[in-house]
């Protein structure tokens, strides 16, 4: 047998700290209000059908897949906005890289619409701004993509609720129990600590968590500004005994 | 044996939010030609297994539909194994991929192409009743939730199944039992209610 087991692929995982996670039901973010169910969750461990999981190693992506300022382009102008670099480390609660993992991201455009049919915000749309893109990380779990700053945006929640400039993530991991929906912010953005959805995060080292920093060291001279996102997910049990359980 | 603590802090979840179509099944979202939406085709000419439908409806607790869904499905192939990692460099697509996603549409309602699963093993070493996890976003779900189809004509592997005994108030597990149509496909119909007295049981896995 091999002595690589990828992450969550063999082995249990840890159990989900849900006091980390926001809880169902958040009163300052009313849309939970008739969506969050009542009963809690029924915690079990992890059978084989989650610790499995789907991987997308054999899908070849287009090279404009991780370009959002060009890959909706109409006619090959490019979108409107604060150009910049996210890019980041896909790790596990061991701090151990997840490779070959799919990291999805979607946004609104620079001046904080969607291009959505039910978005009402009166902001233009940009013609060659879609909003959407994925990446598959590397070997040592890195993803990037480019991308145009997202605008702050209003919503329809309390009386007049702003979203801080933020970028939407999917990410898959290794086994179907790792699937982690979550959003990114960026750092020094005042909105951050003002917005209802951030909020439902109870902790303020766990908001900390989702606050990308920006990388001066990466930033592309002359071209785009680089903001650094590490996403952590949940990490397999027997890590220390990984070689011995499957090797002997 | 020991178990070593975890050193990081899972990334706090966060809604999917109103526009998860745009991110996640561009296509649905009429934003086309960038790229196919992921996981909309699981069957391949070659699959083997028992051609299925799965469909339902998600509804939340005032019984209006969640037309802002996201459903993933994940399960096994005929014989009761999970599609594995593609061999380094492949091109070539497993005949059957386990995973598919679709969007809720306008009355919540979502569809699934699949095969009918082949029973895993459960914790316990016996088998598990056949089976599809499943895994639901939208805006106002603050942390994706997990839950289970299993099969109204498995009634005797239900009645044994490890994860629907672990459900300690019974008449909550027909929540997760898909009634069978017939027709040429077979469709498997399964609501998803968010709240309310048919809640769906939701686990922690
Ligand atoms: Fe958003």
């Amino acid at each position: 047998m091999s002595a690589i087991i990828l992450p969550g692929a063999d082995g249990s995982l840890y159990q989900r700290d849900m006091a980390w996670h926001p809880p169902a039901h958040t009163p300052g973010y009313k849309s939970t209000t008739f969506r969050a169910p009542r009963h809690s969750m029924l915690s079990l461990g992890p059978t084989k059908s989650e610790l499995s999981g789907p991987t997308f190693g054999h899908e070849t992506l287009g090279a404009l897949d991780n370009d959002l300022i060009r890959n909706f382009s109409q006619d090959g102008t490019e979108a409107i906005g604060q150009r910049l670099v996210v890019y980041g480390q896909v790790l596990d609660e061991n701090a151990r890289a997840v490779p070959n993992t799919l990291v999805e991201f979607w946004q609104a455009n620079a001046g904080g619409r969607y291009r959505h049919k039910k978005e009402g915000y009166l902001a233009a749309l940009d013609p060659n701004f879609g909003g959407f893109g994925r990446a598959i990380t590397d070997e040592n779990g890195f993803y990037s993509f480019r991308t145009v700053k997202p605008g702050a945006y209003p919503w329809p929640n309390g009386g007049n609720d702003w979203r801080p400039a933020h970028i939407h993530f999917s990410v898959f991991g290794h086994a179907f129990a790792q699937r982690l929906i979550t959003q990114m912010y960026f750092e020094g953005d005042p909105m951050i600590w003002q917005c209802p959805i951030v909020g439902t995060v109870p902790d303020k080292a766990g908001i900390e968590q989702l606050i990308a920093r920006l990388d001066r060291h990466n930033t592309t001279p002359m071209d785009a500004l680089a903001y650094r996102f590490d996403i952590v997910l949940r990490g397999r049990r027997s890590t220390m005994f990984e070689n011995r359980l499957e090797g002997n | 044996m020991l178990h070593p603590t975890p050193i990081l802090k899972e990334t706090p979840s966060q809604t999917a939010g109103p526009y998860v179509h745009i991110g996640m099944t561009p296509n649905f979202a009429e934003l086309r030609g960038v790229y196919d939406d992921p996981g909309a085709t699981m069957l391949s000419e070659d699959t083997k297994g028992e051609r299925i439908a799965i469909v339902g409806r998600v509804i939340d607790g005032a019984g209006a539909p969640v037309a802002d869904a996201v459903i993933e499905i994940w399960q096994a192939d005929a014989q009761g194994s999970f599609a594995g990692p593609a061999a380094r460099h492949s091109n070539s697509a497993p005949s059957f991929t386990g995973w598919g996603r679709q969007a809720a549409d306008g009355d919540g309602v979502f569809s699934f192409q699949t095969i009918k699963p082949g029973a895993v093993e459960g914790p316990d070493g016996r088998p598990q009743a056949p089976h599809v996890s499943l895994w639901i976003v939208a805006r106002g779900i603050n942390i994706g939730l997990q839950t289970r189809l299993y099969f109204a004509d498995e009634a005797a592997a239900n009645e044994g199944d490890y994860v629907l005994n672990k459900i300690m108030d019974k008449r909550r597990r027909q929540t997760l039992i898909a009634r069978r149509e017939e027709g040429p496909v077979p469709r498997y119909v399964l609501d998803i209610h968010l709240q309310g007295e048919k809640e769906t049981v939701f686990f922690d896995f």
